[in-house]
């Protein structure tokens, strides 16, 4: 039985083990592997995708539970790597080895779409299901309200479209805002 | 510092059988053997004077990394180190992983692979000359084209502008004529003043595809037709496969074929998860082998008795510790203990393998190519060059990826199964399958005189051997220096010093975890050291700094760390300091811990962390800070949580948990502060590590008056 969900806004059909877990459906039937495994068992957060615009974790989602619902993985969270979180990201230069920060990134998006500036304990709850081993919590903190700080600021001026009042579940919708200024005060050493 | 004229051996920027050929071949050896990883771009770039620079008539410069990138930031840092001296456009920049070629072999180790913090230290010389000898190549080429003395010509920002005319040419236009110019024979590096890369807050340059998903790790590898592959491994360590039966795992929907290999039995199938449903299903009989009956009490018997029998190797001998006790008003001895770690790289173990009869391709997350490549060769029964190895990005690495068992198993099970597979561990393989950070047991005499300055200290380190796997030869009369390395070299002005190690093996394998043994010499040494301080009612931070007198470098990011902290200013209520210094992979360390201990429940919290670092010349401040916070984070997680445990031969621990990491909540503020220097360059991957258990448990002392001797800290023991 052929299985149908929506994938980074299009339609997708997979035929597979109901119970396989999405994570690995993403990876290795759609070979969509930007989302990662990192545990099997919800512990690290690398899977994190949004399910209606939940974040969660795919590793253990099985693809029957996702039959009729909108998934969106890193791939599809913004074209040309323009949501808040990841131009933060980019401007605090957040990666080292990288590999969490997939699952990181769906996270924090997720949070800001549902608490667009939010606070270091409302972060540390949001976040704290995912591990990073490179330890990059701090650059993350920092990002997450660098971000906030990006979708609220054109949000007051800008009447473009995109403005609107964000709902919670609406995190694929986030608009894609151009930071003030990328480039300054890159969380650097003194 | 006046500029250096450096003379260039052609051998060493020529491709092997190149030398001496003409440039046209020069140009066309290297894309050749790069171009499965990228096609596209080495037919674009026809200028290629050397092993790391390959430049296309778009302008396009390509650096091929030789190193492997863990999240240390080698991409970006050694990408600096051309780009300063090859004047090229930091935004054109594009960077492949190098193939497995002698070329590439690590300066350091004389083989190709990453580790021990050597990268920058390594490559800084021959990627600057390899920078310069291309851009002198270049600015020949338009000298040629003008028709003027080279010295009317000067590079620039991917170009070569005539000084006198001001005409520019781009290097991609230069680039056909550069390639059929001789390589000079001396190049002039560039004098530090005049860097405008190296030194500067360069951003990452792979941050953008780790944000959108578009990076190519180990386990992202898809080929034409690969299968996925898991291993079922002996729980018991050391043990192998008496019998199986596969029946009900050929049965399960997606599995292929079930083949026993030397690791274990190997189901594959046409996915990861339906892999994974078939090992479920294998009825396997071990043969459990020397270890069944193996616990941690019986380990840690091992070494408490190692640490006690004399004769062990000497690592260190100053002075008579003999004399040194006779003379002492006061003796204070301590044992200290330290648990096996994994790694627990984000990314678990994987690897993908081709075998065919004319050849083998290996796409791996890797810390050690030259070796992968042998090691292939051996099992595929073809010759190391007929092997690619190819280097993907890294989740993680503290060492774990310098083994070969990931690169072993896929290449086993693709010539078993004649097809592309790729092998993925779980979690639970990763964590009950590691080369574990060694256990080791460290036994303390010290004696002070009457002013309660040291007059003797004694050390007698028991733990399994890294180096006698890995590099048997290094092994000299039983010493590993990596079991003793942040012991042997206590920096402190203390006239009898004695250190003696007693190479105690296990049963259980242990390899390199990030910092290796300062990681838990550095608590040792450092806590011990804080007792003497106690003991003599004198502060940790002024006793440390009276006994640094000599050592300059030490002294220095002690007292700046103490600064920065406000060292011996209040605090806030229940909050306490401690700190550790640490020289190690060339580099100095400091860091301040502030503390709080919950008092009915024992837990300890870790608000701020300020660390200073001297690592010689900074090339990339934020790769400092970045290494700082990441080093201090690896060895913070191990202090507050890590501990493999064995039970029946097998590891206790199995995911995150029961073998924790430090998360978000737990995250303290960690201030890192940059001592300037003109020295040269030396580590930065794992320097910031070793100082941070002794620096929290020296604060939890400050906090409790209780000593931790024994890692992972545990709150229980604290109220």
């Amino acid at each position: 039985m052929a299985i149908q969900f929506t994938l980074n806004g299009e339609a997708r059909s997979v035929d597979v083990d109901p119970q396989m877990p999405l994570l690995w459906v993403l990876r290795d039937t759609l070979n969509l592997t930007g989302t990662k495994f990192g545990c099997g068992m919800a512990l690290c957060g690398a899977c994190t995708v949004h399910i209606d615009g939940e974040a969660t974790r795919s590793c253990i989602t099985p693809v029957s539970e996702v039959a009729g619902k909108t998934v969106t993985t890193i791939e599809g969270l913004s074209a040309d790597v323009g949501h808040p979180v990841q131009k933060a990201w980019i401007e605090l230069d957040v990666p080292q080895c990288g590999y969490c920060q997939s699952g990181q990134i769906m996270s924090a998006a997720a949070l800001l779409a549902r608490k667009p500036r939010p606070g270091d304990a409302e972060i540390d709850d949001a976040m704290s299901g995912n591990i990073c081993r490179c330890g990059t919590y701090q650059r993350i903190r920092e990002a997450i309200h660098r971000a906030a700080q990006m979708h609220a600021a054109p949000a007051q001026q800008d009447a473009s479209p995109e403005k609107k009042t964000k709902k919670p579940g609406e995190t694929a919708t986030m608009a894609p805002v151009e930071p003030a200024s990328v480039g300054a005060g890159a969380g650097g050493a003194e | 510092m006046i500029s250096a004229t450096v003379k260039v051996d052609r051998r060493e920027f020529l491709m092997g059988a190149a030398v001496g050929a003409t440039g046209l071949v020069i140009g066309f050896y290297l894309p050749n053997r790069i171009e499965a990883r990228g096609a596209a771009e080495a037919a674009a770039a026809p200028f290629a004077p050397n092993a790391w620079i390959r430049i296309g008539t778009d302008d396009t410069v390509t650096l091929v990394i030789d190193k492997s990138e863990m999240g240390q930031g080698v991409v970006t840092s050694l990408s600096m180190l051309i780009a300063d001296e090859l004047e090229c456009d930091w935004q054109k920049i594009r960077t492949v992983f190098a193939p497995a070629a002698k070329e590439y072999a690590n300066p350091v180790f004389g083989i190709q692979g990453t580790g021990g913090s050597t990268s920058v230290r390594g490559m800084w010389t021959p990627l600057r000359k390899a920078g310069a000898q291309a851009r002198e190549m270049l600015i020949a080429a338009a000298a040629e084209k003008w028709s003027v003395d080279k010295a009317l010509c000067r590079a620039e920002n991917s170009q070569v502008i005539h000084t006198q005319t001001k005409e520019r040419l781009s290097y991609g236009s230069l680039a056909e004529a550069a390639r059929k110019l001789p390589a000079p024979s001396d190049v002039k590096l560039k004098d530090p003043k005049q860097f405008r890369i190296v030194g500067k807050e360069m951003k990452r340059l792979d941050s953008a595809d780790k944000t959108c998903g578009r990076t190519e790790f180990g386990i992202d590898v898809r080929q034409p037709g690969m299968l996925h592959a898991v291993v079922a491994r002996c729980p018991v360590i050391g043990g192998k496969v008496a019998s199986f039966n596969a029946d009900k795992a050929k049965a399960v929907r997606g599995v292929k074929q079930a083949v026993q290999i030397s690791s274990g039995v190997a189901v594959v199938a046409d996915n990861t998860w339906s892999a994974m449903q078939g090992r479920n299903a294998l009825e396997i009989k071990w043969e459990e082998g020397p270890n069944a009956s193996l616990t941690s009490a019986a380990i840690r018997r091992m070494l408490e008795e190692g640490a006690s029998k004399p004769g062990g190797a000497v690592a260190r001998k100053e002075g008579d510790v003999t004399a040194g006790f006779r003379s002492a008003a006061k003796k204070i001895e301590a044992v200290y203990e330290t648990p096996f770690l994994a790694h627990a790289t984000m990314e678990p173990m994987n690897c993908a393998a081709h075998v065919r009869a004319d050849g083998c391709d290996v796409w791996a997350p890797t810390q050690f190519q030259g070796v992968n490549q042998m090691t292939a060769a051996k099992i595929a029964g073809l010759k190391p060059e007929q092997v690619n190895i190819h280097t993907t990005y890294l989740g993680g690495g503290f060492g774990r990826r310098a083994e070969q068992d990931f690169v072993i198993e896929a290449v086993e099970i693709s010539r078993a199964a004649g097809v592309p597979v790729q092998v993925t561990w779980s979690r639970e393989d990763d964590m009950q399958h590691d080369f574990y950070r060694p256990a080791s047991y460290s036994r303390f005499e010290a004696g002070l005189d009457a002013e309660g300055w040291p007059v003797a200290w004694s050390n007698r380190i028991a733990c399994p051997s890294i180096m006698s796997r890995f590099f048997p030869g290094s092994v000299k009369n039983g010493l590993d220096e990596s079991s003793v390395e942040g012991a042997a070299d206590l920096p402190y002005a203390i006239p009898n010093i004695f250190v003696d190690y007693q190479l105690t093996e296990t049963g259980i394998p242990v390899g390199f975890w990030r910092s290796v043994g300062h990681s838990q010499n550095a608590f040792f040494s450092e806590c011990f050291l804080d007792e003497l301080a106690a003991a003599s009612g004198k502060d940790p931070y002024e006793f440390r700094r009276r006994l640094l007198q000599k050592a300059p470098r030490h002294l220095g990011v002690l007292e700046l760390a103490a600064t920065k902290a406000g060292w011996g200013e209040a605090l806030p209520a229940g909050r306490y300091r401690g700190i550790a210094v640490l020289s190690s992979f060339g580099s100095y360390v400091a860091e301040v811990a502030e503390v709080s201990v919950d008092k009915k429940s024992g837990e300890v919290r870790v608000h701020r962390v300020v660390g200073a670092v001297d690592c010689g010349r900074t090339v990339n401040p934020l790769t400092i800070e970045a290494q700082m916070q990441s080093g201090i984070v690896f060895g913070l997680t191990a202090a507050l949580k890590g501990a493999i445990t064995i039970n029946k031969g097998r590891v206790e621990q199995a995911n995150f948990d029961d073998y924790q990491m430090l998360r978000m909540a737990e995250m303290p503020k960690i201030e890192v502060h940059i001592v300037a220097s003109d020295q040269p360059s030396s580590g930065i991957g794992e320097p910031g590590t070793p100082p941070i258990a002794p620096a929290v448990c020296n604060a939890i002392f400050a906090a409790t008056k209780k000593r931790i001797r024994r890692l992972p800290i545990r709150p229980e023991e604290l109220v």
